[in-house]
């Protein structure tokens, strides 16, 4: 113990350690930075899974949190979509959805998806995981408050679980939770719910602004030696660019989150026009952080796809600044955007008009995005593994849910459209893509990395065409059913003759979603029949360039034991002619044969 | 208590790693309070009605914490400079002589708070009242977290431990004393 | 003081004088509602009519406190010797928060607009202002 604190002190008391070792340039083992370690001794179970400081210990926990919850929410989708399917029926399960229930469980589907799926799972889950091996560092820059944000994220998810189990139910207001209905346990009906749903969601805001502190400072400060700016893999860019957008844009929800507490729980009016308050500005404050929010999620994905697409592909990233500087167009841009979300809710029609014409801007990027991963795939040796499976998937089923995003940035058609299931297909064709085939791609892809064995490719098959295949016959009878006017937030349809009618594209979604649910139990086999007995995967299972391929799979505590790894050139050099191998590790000096 | 990692002690931007957090630590509460001061202006501005509630705020109070604040940013500036040479037994005394300043800052707070809750001007009365206490309210839990934490950094600065720690924290208290020198105008001077 | 380092010496009687700034800016962001009115009279008497007390509060109100926000951020936090880009960040968010102003302010700050108009804010600011001169009317002091 003295000695590794020795060791610690003298590295800490340098702080520009890490220039002077990029200056050393060819120096790849430090020997005084190994002394830094705790010493390797056994750990009990809890020091090593439950109160762990490792960022790939912590990694996990978000990513099984988050499978735990995307589960959960699953189920939710099948009681309400069997409501609507077949209503009044006892649902298989679940039982009978009561009016109260149904909207608790849209509510909750919709808030668990976006903030205990998405979010850990893309950017805590990968974050922890990527960051530190991806710049060759041995941890995350803050270990302990890295553990203190998994443990509020923890806390937040199990609040939020149980509100469905005080008086009164879950909260059941949408999970953009609009005033008056969010404020006043009067109309909402769920006196506790309602609390509960806001604690939890605050929680959650702090977790990932704590993890979020850790991945910016990480990124910013501990590259390893010789790692310059455009020499960072595309897919850690893509999560701390969102963790600042998430940073930048929370803060008014946060206050807006204190004041529909203080409305709900002392009786102030914050949100009450006959006492002077104002609901839009709820809206205002939620969408001012929840438009930047569907970037803050997209980007992650984004930036997983980019690197698989090049590792498959053996392809250099076309024009890897472009991207990045199309990356921050978006994230400036989706500052610009939010109030379309509000282009009904009474909101200033000029205003409206400004609005749409910045809504339509942002999807220049997105597009411009797609098309330089179409361009990096143009002319590569293309192999089709699961992962690249997914981040094909990713770039089709996302143009789909941009392409329909146009019909609704633009006011007029909103007017029609907003609050029907078009809106509802439009935003699952983007967060689909994102949180679950963006999460699907990047595990494949990594998994290897993260316990050392490799997957099954052809459940991973199996399970890809099941999958995508399903979420389409999903989502494409609920364009049809929007465009015909078909209204969100509706317990049964049966009441409404016009669209009483459609029902049969209704059973048709629902029994899509049903096999979609049912091949997930593909991916679960798959998951725990790789751990137990899949192949060994070796360091490097797909000749990839990047930093944690240079680790042993999985890696140990400090990843690099034996010294950490120095970076010479971008993580996108595969295929460079005059090279015998078509990869080029980024850890592996200049002008001598690749290692090992 | 486990080491470091290797990671924090690197400085690829020049700025030591913890600075740069409390930097965006600042940078996130901007935010926060940048939206519930923004929610606060155009209620303001939109109720003219909101000038008469306003009128019943003390300045007087405002302007002793107001001075209680920024001379508690001094002491805090001190105890950097002393820790900056190295002396970390003054420079947790001057931390102590912060969080003191943060203490009577709170004090005054109760003594206000008291007397206009007392006059029937709780959170609950109008518009005006319920922005006060949420903005004054969410500053002094700031306050109170500085203090606690300065408290810590002290005690670890006596021993001579740590003493970077000691320009972190007051960056964060002088942040808190720059939102509470936007707050003095807009619920006690603006009328 | 213990020890009589010159630069120390300097680098605390520059804080303390900062601090002094501050208390001066402070008592004058005090006094400026109360002056206002007489600074007003002044001004018309020499025949600068257009200077109104409100301007003056205003300038005493919130040009002081950004002005004292940039003392202390300046000096105190040390924005001027750190790098430039910690300044950017801090303004970016800031920036931010004006562009939430802008976009947020037509619908709350205004109660009535084009085709549209909020009217039960609009009862509200009634309500209260006919009760405030009952009030005044009823002799209550404020």
């Amino acid at each position: 113990m003295d000695v590794a604190k020795q060791g610690a002190a003298r590295v800490g008391d340098d702080p520009l350690n890490g220039i002077d070792m990029a200056e050393a340039g060819s120096v790849t083992v430090d020997t005084h930075e190994a002394h830094g370690h705790e010493a390797h001794h056994e750990q009990s179970f809890w020091s090593k899974y439950v109160f762990s400081t490792d960022h790939k210990m912590i990694a996990m926990q978000y990513m099984f949190t988050g499978i735990v919850m995307a589960l959960i929410g699953g189920y939710m989708s099948y009681a309400f979509r069997m409501q609507l399917a077949f209503p009044g029926e006892s649902v298989p399960g679940y039982g009978l959805v009561s009016q109260g229930e149904y909207n608790a469980l849209v509510t909750n589907h919709g808030t668990i998806m976006i903030f205990w799926v998405a979010m850990p799972m893309l950017i805590a889950a990968f974050g922890n995981f990527l960051i530190p091996l991806m710049i060759g560092a041995d941890d995350m820059v803050f270990p302990r408050i890295n553990r203190l944000s998994y443990q509020i994220f923890f806390i937040s998810a199990v609040v939020l679980i149980a509100s469905f189990f005080v008086p009164g139910g879950g909260f059941g207001g949408a999970w953009t939770a609009y005033p008056p209905l969010s404020a006043n346990a009067q109309y909402n009906l769920t006196p506790l719910g309602a609390t509960f749903w806001i604690v939890a969601v605050a929680l959650e805001f702090v977790a990932f602004l704590l993890g979020g502190i850790n991945f910016i400072t990480t990124l910013m400060n501990s590259r390893a030696p010789g790692m310059k700016m455009y020499d960072i893999p595309m897919v850690l860019w893509m999560i701390v660019i969102a963790s600042i957008l998430f940073m930048a844009s929370v803060g008014p929800l946060i206050a807006g989150a204190v004041m529909l507490f203080m409305d709900q729980v002392i009786g102030t009016g914050f949100f009450d026009p006959n006492r002077g308050g104002d609901p839009i500005l709820w809206q205002h404050l939620f969408w001012f952080f929840g438009h930047p929010e569907v970037y803050v999620v997209l980007l992650p994905a984004m930036g997983i796809v980019a690197d698989v697409i090049c590792t498959f592909a053996r392809k250099k990233l076309f024009n890897y600044k472009l991207i990045l500087f199309t990356v921050f167009a978006t994230g400036i841009i989706s500052f610009f955007v939010w109030a379309h979300h509000q282009f009904v809710a009474g909101i200033d029609p000029r205003m409206a008009n400004v609005f749409t014409v910045t809504t339509l801007i942002i999807s220049i990027p997105i597009a411009e995005m797609l098309f330089l991963y179409i361009a990096t795939l143009y002319g590569g040796s293309i192999q089709l593994t699961t992962p690249m499976l997914w981040a094909l998937a990713f770039i089709a089923e996302f143009l789909i849910g941009g392409v329909t995003g146009i019909f609704l940035g633009a006011s007029g058609a909103d007017i029609y459209f907003h609050d029907t299931y078009f809106v509802l297909a439009h935003f699952h064709y983007t967060f689909f893509p994102i949180a679950i085939i963006g999460f699907y791609a990047g595990i494949t892809y990594w998994f290897p990395k993260m316990f050392g064995k490799m997957m099954n490719e052809a459940l991973g098959k199996i399970h890809f065409w099941g999958t995508i295949i399903a979420f389409n016959c999903i989502f494409i009878p609920l364009f049809i059913l929007g465009a015909a006017g078909q209204h969100r937030r509706i317990y049964n349809f049966q009441n409404f003759p016009d669209l009483a009618g459609l029902q049969d594209m209704r059973v048709f979604a629902t029994m899509a979603l049903i096999v979609m649910l049912a091949f997930q139990v593909v991916f679960l086999v798959n998951f725990v029949m790789s751990l137990i007995k899949g192949k060994p995967a070796g360091k490097n299972p797909w000749k990839a360039n990047t930093l944690e391929w240079t680790a042993e799979s999985p890696p140990p505590h400090g990843n690099w034991p034996e010294g950490l790894p120095n970076c010479y050139r971008g993580p996108y050099e595969y295929s460079v002619p005059g090279r015998e191998e078509d990869y080029w590790p980024q850890n592996a000096p200049p002008d001598t044969a690749p290692a090992e | 208590m486990s080491t470091r990692p290797i990671a924090t002690t690197r400085s690829a931007t020049g700025i030591p790693t913890g600075k740069l957090a409390v930097w965006w630590v600042v940078g996130s509460e901007i935010v926060i309070f940048g939206g519930l001061l923004a929610s606060y202006v155009m209620h303001r501005l939109g109720h003219p009605e909101w000038a008469e509630y306003a009128s019943h705020t003390n300045p007087w109070f405002g302007g002793i914490n107001t001075f209680v604040l920024l001379t508690s940013s001094l002491s805090a500036v001190l105890a950097h400079h002393a820790a900056e040479h190295g002396d970390g037994k003054k420079a947790a005394k001057w931390l102590v002589g912060t969080c003191f300043g943060g203490l009577i800052f709170i004090c005054v707070k109760a003594v206000e708070w008291t007397i206009e809750i007392q006059h029937g001007y709780t959170i609950t009365a109008n518009g005006f009242w319920q922005f006060y206490y949420t903005a004054a309210g969410l500053h002094a839990m700031h306050v109170i977290a500085g203090c606690v934490i300065m408290l810590i950094i002290a005690n670890d600065a006596r021993k001579g431990l740590e003493l970077h720690r000691v320009e972190l924290i007051g960056i964060y208290w002088h942040f808190v004393d720059i939102v509470w020198i936007f707050l003095f105008p807009l619920l006690y001077i603006a009328k | 003081m213990a020890e009589h380092e010159e630069h120390a010496e300097h680098g605390q009687s520059h804080y303390v004088r900062i601090w002094g700034i501050l208390l001066v800016l402070l008592t004058v962001s005090i006094l400026g509602p109360v002056l206002a009115p007489h600074i007003e009279e002044a001004a018309a008497g020499v025949g600068a009519a257009f200077v109104k007390g409100w301007m003056i509060t205003l300038l005493t109100a919130f040009g002081i406190a950004i002005y004292k926000a940039y003392l202390v951020a300046a000096n105190f936090m040390h924005l001027n010797i750190e790098k430039r880009y910690i300044s950017y960040l801090l303004a970016t968010f800031l920036t931010l928060m004006v562009l939430f102003f802008a976009g947020t302010s037509p619908d709350v700050m205004k109660h009535k607009g084009q085709n549209w108009e909020n009217v039960a804010a609009e009862a509200e600011v009634d309500r209260a202002l006919k009760s405030q001169e009952s009030d005044s009317h009823g002799g209550e002091h404020n």
